[in-house]
């Protein structure tokens, strides 16, 4: 088979598992109990029968459930994502304005993790049962361990209440005034905490993984040739050893994205920050499924796009991988 | 934080022969100081601002800053004059008069008519979710610009309350009047034109609300703060940090008994119960009434003696909580203390079973029920149910659900024993008390409907007398044997006013603390 069908077939798969990942998840929506009616209703403290009689027909609720998915799935095949019942405004424009927040909270957090993540296993590795190492292993398996919330909640208490060099929620201080970088130093500011809390689960991942594959990379005939040859301690780590230990962090790195966002969750309600996850946990709660399901189909789209690039990527990259 | 007596009294029927109510509200202590940004915290995202289609303190925070209603309500049920200078009734009753302030208009500059006023009441009325508010209005008639008559079907007390806060928003005809449906109406999020005391600057879901003065308000003067921040804070522990801080200077709403009682050691902060009653917060264990063994009324009394109010509200609310007996706030005038609160008498309450022929099992058990909750406030008190009921023999399991949908639809579906449940007054008994008792208002599907499924025709009868007089002794009177009755029933059991409190910084002149607490316009309100 041929690039191009190769391609065009992982497209074809590609909307075929888009239409089941929103099939599926419609009816996961449909089978939970209670409906926006509901939310509504309990969002205003009550409301008159006759009020959520007339919500349930405006939004169609009181079809039968094939109605309602053929509705659904005819709006967005015209790619439309449709109205969000519980904001009154357009599903695409809820997702963009939270876009940004979640990105630059996930991209951020996730470099830090890599970064500091493989600082700490390379320095681990050197002396794999020194005092750094142990420190290391405990540090990292000690934020492993730690419910994400909770590692939020404390570094609140420590750097907010008791010591207050933090700002407590939000993304940015509205009573700072001033111009470009004044309002960067704020994002930055109202930044950190979160971005720590979301990397600390994934420090100990990638520490403990730069920490093996270092010392893997370290015993082999390679290094100890350099060595013998009587290349510094330092540019052996550094230059030789290393950059063949970074191929399995960078692997898993990209593996473990899609958990970056699933933390991100948590860490935006912990932190206030205006994100996706907040308004998905918000539309799930409030049973919005124009907005549930235009961020699952958000999301599920930009997964299948980034998994087609990739399968590109390692094709150009290696042509010993074929067709399959 | 002691508990306010309120002057109750001569509220409705002195206040509405009065013909104009000019005396200002609240005494001048210090010289109130002008300018400044309040920032405050606010619990949640709005839907959107406009309250005139949409209930909710969530909206009611910063829709009555945007928003001017016809009245506004002092710390003591007293109605004050606010868009309309002065107010009357007709003999009959059937008719009530508003006669505007001159010079108001709206933030664009265009004059406040009694065209809006009439257009808001109609938007109200066919969309607000509380029906029972403007039910009896025929029309509203405008015979000038300044006057709007309000012509009645039956006499209806509950209105003067209806014309208050975030109940009766005064929106712009020439906007809201477009053919645009008023529910989804895109002036409802963005570049709203309002009537009240601040202008919308800027609504950024789930981070803030930025309002700035409203230079042409119609009081002069007023209000005295340059720009209110509303920062929106779901997390408790965030917004007790930030309010300690001093980050955030003003919080309404606040309930955790926990925070609560952190937040009144700091010494720069207030923390006041002031306020809220005509809110009107009450929770309370409910029973269907219909199914089941809670069908039996002894068994709902003998629950009710089982249960201790006191170490819920000493051990469980920390002190933060004020006692209930009926589904009447305390703190309102019509609320009835001589009723039997059911002090713990574990003794009665067995016997009360065993009479009634539930003897124990081997096991001890006389026979099951369950409890449900639906969110995470109330869970302590469901789960307290299980070993203190287990004192009387009956084996209660908690059912948790997983959100407030999965919770809303077994309640509503009456697909429940017992439950807990929060459930708000919003001002007149009309409005937010009769619909748990009514029994027209059993409702399927409807949550906070008459879920009970209760029916008694002398209540029914009595919620009409009260509902349509303005005699404020008789309505007295008719309400106190409607608690009578209902706490010899036991449709639900009254547990304690929702502990809401407003925590202000001290450099905070005139916090709020109105029957109608954050969710009133904060044109007094000034930084110290």
């Amino acid at each position: 088979m041929g690039f191009w069908a190769t391609i065009a077939k992982r497209v074809g798969y590609g909307l075929l598992l888009l239409v089941a990942v929103l099939v599926l998840n419609f009816t996961l929506i449909s089978i939970a109990p209670g409906d926006i009616a509901d939310t509504i209703a309990g969002d205003m403290g009550g409301a008159d029968a006759s009020v959520i009689e007339e919500i349930r027909t405006r939004y169609g609720l009181d079809q039968p459930f094939y109605v309602q998915l053929w509705r659904y799935m005819s709006r967005v095949a015209q790619l439309d994502l449709g109205h969000s019942y519980f904001f009154n405004t357009a599903v695409t424009t809820l997702i963009f304005e939270k876009l940004f927040a979640t990105l630059l909270l996930v991209f951020s957090a996730q470099i830090l993790a890599v970064i500091l993540g493989t600082v700490l296993g390379v320095l681990a590795a050197k002396k794999p049962n020194g005092a750094v190492s142990l420190t290391v292993t405990f540090l990292s398996l000690f934020g492993f361990a730690a419910p994400v919330f909770w590692t939020g909640i404390l570094l609140i208490i420590l750097f907010v209440s008791i010591f207050p060099i933090f700002p407590v929620a939000g993304m940015f201080d509205v009573t700072v005034e001033g111009g470009f970088f004044v309002q960067l130093i704020d994002l930055l500011h109202h930044l950190t905490l979160p971005m720590i809390t979301l990397a600390s689960i994934f420090l100990a991942l990638y520490s403990r993984l730069a920490r093996a594959s270092m010392l893997e990379v370290l015993g082999t005939d390679y290094v100890r040739t350099a060595r013998a040859k009587g290349v510094p301690e330092r540019t052996v780590l550094y230059k030789h050893a290393l950059r063949n230990a970074l191929g399995p962090v960078v692997t898993v790195a990209g593996l473990q994205f899609s958990a970056v966002i699933s933390g991100a969750v948590v860490v935006e309600s912990v932190f206030s920050w205006p994100g996706l996850g907040t308004l998905a946990l918000q539309s799930i709660l409030a049973r919005d499924t124009p907005t549930i399901m235009g961020i699952l189909f958000f999301s599920s789209f930009v997964v299948i796009v980034f998994n087609i690039l990739t399968d590109i990527a390692l094709r150009l990259l290696d042509p010993r991988i074929k067709s399959g | 934080m002691k508990i306010r007596t309120l002057t109750q009294g001569l509220v409705a029927a002195a206040a509405l022969g009065a013909l104009a109510v000019t005396a200002a509200s609240g005494i001048a202590r210090a010289e109130p100081k002008k300018g400044g940004t309040l920032v405050m915290s606010i619990l949640g995202t709005p839907r959107h601002l406009n309250p005139a289609v949409q209930s909710g303190i969530a909206t009611g925070e910063p829709g009555t800053q945007l928003f001017a209603a016809p009245l506004r309500y002092d710390d003591g049920w007293n109605p004050q004059p606010y868009l309309a200078k002065s107010w009357s009734v007709s003999d009959d009753g059937l008719a009530v008069t508003l006669n505007l302030v001159e010079g108001a208009t709206f933030h664009d500059g265009r004059p406040i008519t009694s065209e809006d006023v009439a257009f808001s009441i109609k938007t109200v009325q066919e969309n607000h979710p509380f029906k029972s508010m403007f039910a009896p209005v025929e029309k509203v008639e405008t015979p000038d610009a300044l006057t709007a008559v309000i012509i009645l079907s039956q006499p209806h007390p509950a209105l003067l309350l209806a014309m208050s806060s975030q109940l009766l928003a005064i929106i712009p005809k020439h906007i809201y009047g477009d053919g645009q449906d008023p529910k989804t109406h895109p002036r409802n999020s963005e570049n709203v034109v309002g009537s009240g005391p601040f202008k919308l600057v800027e609504f950024k879901r789930d981070q803030h609300i930025i309002l700035e003065r409203f230079e042409n308000f119609f009081i002069k003067d007023r209000p005295y703060l340059d720009k209110i921040v509303m920062r929106i804070i779901k997390d408790g522990a965030a917004r007790t940090i930030a309010l300690e801080s001093g980050e955030v200077m003003l919080s309404g709403f606040e309930q955790s008994a926990r925070d609560l009682k952190r937040l009144s050691k700091s010494d720069h902060l207030d923390v006041s119960r002031e306020g809220y009653a005509a809110i009107g917060s009450i929770v309370w264990l409910a029973f269907n009434t219909k199914e089941g063994k809670t069908a039996d009324k002894a068994v709902r009394q003998a629950i009710s003696y089982a249960v201790d109010r006191n170490f819920i509200l000493k051990a469980l609310m920390l002190g933060t909580a004020e006692s209930a007996k009926t589904g009447i706030h305390p703190g309102s005038p019509f609320y009835d203390d001589s009723v039997n609160g059911y002090d713990l008498d574990l003794d009665k309450a067995n016997k009360i079973l065993d009479d009634a022929g539930y003897a124990r099992g081997s096991d001890g058990m006389r026979f099951g029920l369950t409890v449900d909750f639906g969110w995470a406030t109330v869970k302590p008190f469901a789960e307290y149910m299980k070993p203190q009921l287990k004192k009387i023999g009956i084996d209660v399991t908690v059912r948790a659900s997983a959100d407030f949908p999965t919770w809303a639809k077994r309640i509503s579906n009456h697909e429940f024993d017992m439950t807990m449940d929060n459930v708000f007054n919003w001002g007149d008994p009309v409005i937010g008390v009769h619909r748990t008792y009514d029994s027209e208002n059993i409702k399927k599907g409807v949550i906070w409907s008459n879920t009970q499924q209760y029916s008694n025709d002398r209540v029914d009868e009595l919620m009409k007398l009260a509902g349509s007089t303005y005699d404020q002794e008789k309505r007295k009177k008719y309400y106190a044997e409607f608690q009578q009755i209902l706490s010899d029933e036991l449709p639900v059991y009254w547990l304690f006013a929702g502990p809401y409190h407003t925590v202000a910084n001290k450099k905070l002149g005139n916090p709020p603390n109105t029957i109608w607490g954050t969710s009133a316009p904060l044109d007094r309100v000034y930084l110290k």
